[in-house]
């Protein structure tokens, strides 16, 4: 089944926050945010902004009639800063007006004073600072403290990761409107339509139940929209309920990226062991997650980090720590990953350092200590169905990586201004969130009396394919064809007390829900169809391609004529099911348990060419064998495959999140913020679907998908690297990603060379 | 003159009253109602935007993609303004259908800019060829899907119009159903527009605005305030000819011209590859070389081009027209040597002759779609081993478009080989002020400088310079 959509996006008839015809009464709102990045509010001006054209009011912390806090993990996020601002871009105030135009124009007439406070940019000098979002947490499997002892080889090393805008092309908005009673319907671009429900009622002072969320879809979340949509769907509900009118807001690209937080740098530490066989036998690594100025999901995406510190590899004698930092930044929230592609890059940092420092490729250290089954992770869950090591050879053999090497080795000996690079990338990711009480999802089916059906689900669609996924769950039920199904908008009021759309988990959560409500629905039209046909109670009745068979037979009574004539029979044709994810659970206290439903797995093979000249770089190819279990859909989940490879090689490479040391954004537009666009696309992608037998927790045994491809990414920093070594083997290049063509030049030709030209150049002008 | 702004949108002729600055986007999204056209930036970076822009040429309508939010609505007038909805069809087209076919679609919103790229694809001069269906999405920024679909697509579409018939495109497409019934009947439309709608002239004391590549990003929200000039639609301004020996370019001469124009690609064989490091095909349909010039960018493409040509400009007041060197128009950051009443109409510069060679770099974080971190160009004259004279501009190190006079000028008389090339880049690297900033390091820079100058060398003298002596 292709996107179900797809036929309304190529006609660009779908429709988003910002589409909505617009109500008569509508204002528009804009942002007011801190220009500080840290200290205490004397005094805020918005009069100016008052008496600007077309302004109808200027909404602050004082408009709150519940709590001023939207914090969903930890109660520290205000919706509008109070006594103190803690980063650049923290909203002060609303402006709302007729225009939009008119909102912008007045929020710079805005005046506020400010007394500056001590700014804190590095995650490090937040740790030494005891800047701590919560305790720091350990990961401890065997004692690495003996192991290191007998351990042949020794390597210690850093290892940072920058941070990543989503950049969901769609930027955050929302559109408010005052109902009965009070209440308010909030039209949100949310992964988190509970979230927001939440959060807004808090602020609003009201029940949850007057407080509607309805999301028919998102143009990109990526994580983006999992918790930093929640202070845009309140402000507009807010404005909403204060004025008794529509409120919109649509945040402008520079509002969006200076206001939300993005994907968490972390600066970490690592120290691994080997014996004299390249087997791993004792790894410790240190991570400081920057977390910005306030919780959100960090504690969260932390405690991921640890749950992946050791990726796809088995390690006898690991400690893991990590520390959450805060910083004046905005809030670092979910992206792709949660936390896990920071905990990888590290240890595919140390591997690579041993590598070096051995002589020898890293796939060997990789290959030896992949994970088998039974394998024990460090939080004491072991493998199951593990296809680590399938994958990995599968990989090596399908695409020949020998004859990769070789012809990349002698393109190198060949060439000098232009050198190759590889690098292999094998993945494991857990499935399921690792919050237990998320793992739950409600569905509501109707079948129309016509045979028409519509679904409901917490499940938000933004492009990964979801509801094409659910679509397909309820016709595979009923055993219908596509066009009897619609996929309503995830509303409140339709399944509450949703979970967010994210850790991949909404097709499994949501699809067992749906499944079961439909098969519900399935079971008293089987009995039905016993009455209408005349046949006894033993026959065995099925629905195959729309119509009712009997014992193997089709009959003539069609899935239409069997609803109505069940209908008719005063038969329930409604259903509401409830999904607990079995079996997982967590103990924090020790940190050991069996947190994740499944794991994913899988091996990429990424070849990059380096310009030694210019230091730039491309993509060559990157040939992949993943773990998709029984795929339902490949059509989605290459495309989830494909999307998310090359999202972690933009992180890997050209995106670059730059902060000065007033904790400014600099790269603050999409003329500085730089994404893959379809030349840095590597040439060649190819993806085989390896046979695997999935899940019982995965939708129809087909495995999660969004996320865990992203991680093949981290191989890009891999292989530009092991093609800058190919030119200059001495090269003292830090394990520092993105590694952008700036760091690629300064680690071509050295960066000691690059400072002794500068420095001999300052001298050459100053001697005139 | 009339105060309304007279175009066709899709099917629907259209009579606009808002101010010529503003952004054609806010136009089809909030007066005419079409929300199919997205708005992602503003700044003409992803073209969730791209609307194809219809201009009658010697009777024929030719059809370029542009970015609205950059668009001044003023542009549009007695053009044809081509929105997703003006491409749909009962059917979908297939265009669309290979993108649906192919998964180049997720979340849907980048999407309706990616279908009118590769309808201007296939409306387009381009060959028919995959790649150049891939080219014609370079000013699209798809988050989502990673753009393989989007390139098979590419493909896809390549292999339908291979039967393209360029004597009536418009019908042949019409015919495949690529395009809506109402495209053939466009032309005959637009002439009558073009009958009933006077030019409106500019106003004497105004903002000059072009291409809006620059202004609509710089003050969106102060243009719809003022007076302005629009220059885009000025034909007198897009000569590009031979004059007394000299070549002209006229300031109104697009990124695109450029990169087609016979002339110039005769003269400057790699001027395709320079152009599509410049920016963006619909981009490149909009930014003007006069846009390029007065905004003054320490780091523009075209201008450190016309820098290493030794360029020299005619700026036109109503005091008379007035010549000066580019190499003297900038005196510091974004400060110039012109009158707010002077407009800049045309450069001219010698053509490079059979011992001269020409070359462009340009290194960004991001290849293409990107400002350049470091740019630069070269213009060499060599005789027999040695060069005769040289002209090395640079971009990004300094606070204006740098022409590296010093370097250039050592130079003169050198033999050309890698000592000689490593001289002058380390003298280039004394002329060189670079700062840091979100582009790079200032150390970076300076390398960066060295680098391609290196790269002008080897590129242009592969013989004579070894690159084993050089790196």
């Amino acid at each position: 089944m292709k996107n179900i959509d797809a036929h309304a996006h190529v006609r660009g008839e779908s429709v988003y926050v910002d589409d909505i015809p617009e109500r008569r009464d509508t204002l528009h709102g804009a942002v007011f945010a801190s220009p500080l990045a840290h200290g205490v509010i004397k005094r805020l001006d918005v009069a100016p902004a008052l008496a600007c054209p077309g302004v109808v009011a200027v909404l602050t912390a004082a408009d709150v009639p519940g709590q001023n806090q939207i914090g969903n993990i930890i109660q520290d996020e205000p919706l509008f800063a109070e006594d103190q601002v803690h980063f650049q871009g923290q909203p002060l105030a609303l402006v709302l007006a007729e225009r939009e135009t008119q909102a912008r124009r007045a929020v710079k007439e805005i005046r506020v004073e400010l007394e500056p406070l001590p700014i804190i940019v590095d995650p490090r000098v937040a740790r030494a600072q005891g800047e701590l979002i919560i305790p720091p947490r350990t990961f401890l499997l065997g004692d690495p403290d003996k192991a290191f002892a007998h351990c042949a080889h020794v390597f210690e090393g850093r290892a940072d990761t920058g941070g990543q805008e989503h950049l969901y092309i769609e930027t955050q908005g929302a559109y408010a409107w005052p109902v009965e009673k009070g209440g308010v319907r909030v039209v949100s671009s949310t992964q988190g339509p509970t979230v927001v429900q939440r959060a807004a009622a808090r602020v609003l002072d009201l029940p949850m139940h007057l407080v509607e969320i309805s999301v028919q879809r998102l143009g990109g979340g990526f994580g983006g929209k999992e918790d930093q949509a929640t202070a845009w769907a309140v402000m507009a509900a807010l404005g909403a309920l204060r004025l008794k009118r529509s409120v919109k807001i649509a945040l402008h690209r520079e509002d969006d990226l200076r206001m939300t937080g993005k994907r968490h740098p972390y600066s970490s530490d690592f120290k691994i062991g080997l014996d004299e066989d390249l087997k791993i036998l004792a790894y410790e690594a240190t991570f400081h997650q920057d977390a910005g100025a306030a919780a959100d999901l960090s504690p969260a995406v932390m405690e991921r980090t640890l749950f992946h510190a050791s990726n796809s590899y088995f390690i006898p004698n690991l400690r893991a720590t990590a520390y959450s930092c805060r910083t004046n930044l905005p809030p670092n929230t979910a992206f792709r990953g949660f936390g896990g592609p920071q905990g990888m890059f590290v240890i595919e940092a140390a591997i690579a350092r041993a590598a070096e420092a051995l002589g020898v490729p890293a796939r060997l250290i990789q290959e030896r200590n992949l994970l088998d089954e039974g394998s024990e992770f460090p939080y004491g869950q072991r493998t199951e169905q593990c296809q680590a090591r399938v994958a990995w050879h599968d990989a090596l053999a399908r695409y020949d990586l020998a004859r990769i090497e070789e012809e990349a080795a002698r393109f190198n000996r060949e060439n000098r201004l232009f050198k190759k690079g590889l690098a292999l990338m094998p993945i494991c990711f857990g499935i399921a969130f690792t919050k237990k009480h998320l793992n739950q999802a409600g569905a509501l089916v109707h079948v129309y009396s016509d045979g028409s059906v519509g679904v409901s689900t917490g499940a938000v669609e933004m492009g990964q394919g979801v509801n094409t996924k659910l679509c397909q769950t309820a016709c595979a039920v009923f055993s219908i064809g596509e066009a009897r199904v619609k996929m309503e908008a995830a509303d409140t009021t339709r399944v509450a007390n949703t979970s967010p759309t994210a850790a991949s988990a909404a097709a499994d959560l949501n699809g067992k829900a749906l499944e079961k409500a439909c098969r519900s629905i399935l079971g008293r039209l089987q009995k039905a169809a016993v009455q209408i046909l005349g046949v006894g109670d033993k026959a065995e009745v099925a629905l195959r391609d729309e119509r009712v068979w009997v014992d193997g037979q089709p009959t003539d009574l069609t899935w239409p004529a069997l609803v109505e004539a069940a209908y008719l029979a005063r038969v329930n044709l409604s259903a509401h099911a409830h999904y607990a994810t079995p079996a997982i659970w967590f103990d924090t206290t020790r940190e050991k348990g069996e947190p994740f439903a499944y794991h994913v797995y899988g091996t990429a093979i990424l070849e990059a060419t380096v310009d030694c000249v210019r230091g730039t770089y491309v993509f060559d190819s990157v040939k992949l064998v993943h773990d998709f279990g029984k795929s339902m859909n490949p059509y989605i989940d290459r495309g989830q495959t494909e999307g998310g490879l090359i999202q972690g090689i933009g992180w890997m490479t050209c995106e670059e999140v730059a902060y000065d040391a007033e904790g400014r954004l600099l790269a603050n537009a999409l003329s500085t913020y730089k994404v893959p666009d379809i030349q840095a696309a590597p040439k060649t992608v190819d993806v085989h679907f390896l046979e695997a037998p999935g899940s019982k927790a995965a939708i129809f045994r087909s495995k999660a998908i969004g996320e865990p491809p992203l991680m093949y990414g981290i191989g890009a920093y891999f292989a530009v690297r092991n093609a800058i070594r190919a030119f200059n083997p001495e090269s003292d290049l830090p394990f520092s990603a993105p590694i952008t063509p700036e760091k690629t030049l300064l680690a071509l030709y050295g960066a000691r060379e690059a400072r002794r030209a500068s420095e001999a150049i300052a001298g050459a002008a100053a001697s005139g | 003159m009339s105060d309304t702004i007279g175009f066709i949108l899709n099917d629907r002729e259209v009579e606009a009253a808002s101010h010529p600055a503003t952004p054609l986007l806010d136009y089809i999204r909030g007066e005419a109602g079409l929300c199919g056209t997205k708005i992602g930036c503003r700044e003409g970076d992803c073209g969730a935007c791209a609307v194809l822009v219809g201009s009658l040429e010697e009777g024929e309508v030719c059809y370029r993609a542009m970015t609205s939010c950059l668009t001044p609505l003023g542009n549009a007038a007695g053009k044809h303004v081509v929105t997703v909805e003006g491409l749909n069809r009962e059917e979908l087209n297939p265009v669309q259908e290979a993108i649906v076919t192919e998964g180049g679609v997720q979340c849907g919103f980048c999407t309706p800019g990616f279908v009118v790229s590769l309808a201007g694809f296939c409306l387009g001069d381009a060959e028919p060829t995959p790649a150049a269906g891939v080219a014609a999405m370079d000013g699209n920024i798809c988050r989502c899907t990673g753009y393989k679909s989007l390139e098979r697509a590419a493909a896809r579409i390549a292999g339908l119009l291979a039967r393209r018939d360029d004597g009536d495109r418009l019908s042949w497409l019409t015919a495949q159903g690529f395009l809506p019934d109402y495209f053939p009947g466009i032309p005959a439309r637009l002439t009558d527009l073009e009958r009933r709608h006077e030019r409106p002239s500019p106003p004497a004391a105004a903002c000059f605005l072009g291409g809006g590549t620059d202004l609509m990003v710089q003050k969106p929200d102060d243009l719809p305030g003022l007076d302005v000039a629009l220059l885009f639609p000025r034909e007198d301004l897009r000569d590009i000819s031979m004059e007394n020996g000299r070549c002209l370019v006229g300031a109104g001469v697009t990124a695109e011209m450029m990169r087609e124009d016979p002339l110039l690609t005769g003269l400057f064989p790699g001027m395709d590859g320079y152009m599509r490091l410049v920016a963006s095909t619909p981009i490149r349909h909009m930014a003007t070389i006069g846009g390029n010039l007065v905004n003054a960018s320490p780091i523009g493409d075209m201008t450190i081009m016309f820098l290493a040509l030794d360029a020299e400009l005619a700026l036109q007041s109503p005091a008379g027209e007035r010549r000066l060197p580019l190499r003297r128009f900038y005196h510091g950051y974004k400060r110039l040597d012109k009158g707010p009443d002077e407009l800049l109409t045309a450069l001219r510069f010698e053509p490079p002759g059979a011992t001269v060679r020409f070359n462009f770099e340009k290194v960004s974080k991001r290849t293409h779609l990107d400002i350049a971190s470091v740019n630069s160009a070269i213009l060499v004259e060599a005789q027999d081993g040695r060069i005769v004279r040289a002209g090395i501009s640079a971009g990004g190190v300094a606070p204006i478009p740098l022409f590296l006079e010093k370097a250039s000028g050592w130079l003169a008389g050198r033999p050309l080989c890698a000592d000689t090339v490593r001289e002058a880049a380390d003298r280039a690297m004394v002329e060189a002020s670079p700062i840091d900033d979100v582009r790079g390091s200032a150390e970076y820079k300076r390398l960066l400088l060295r680098q391609l100058i290196y790269a002008h060398f080897l590129t242009l003298f592969p013989e004579e310079v070894d690159p084993e002596a050089l790196l």
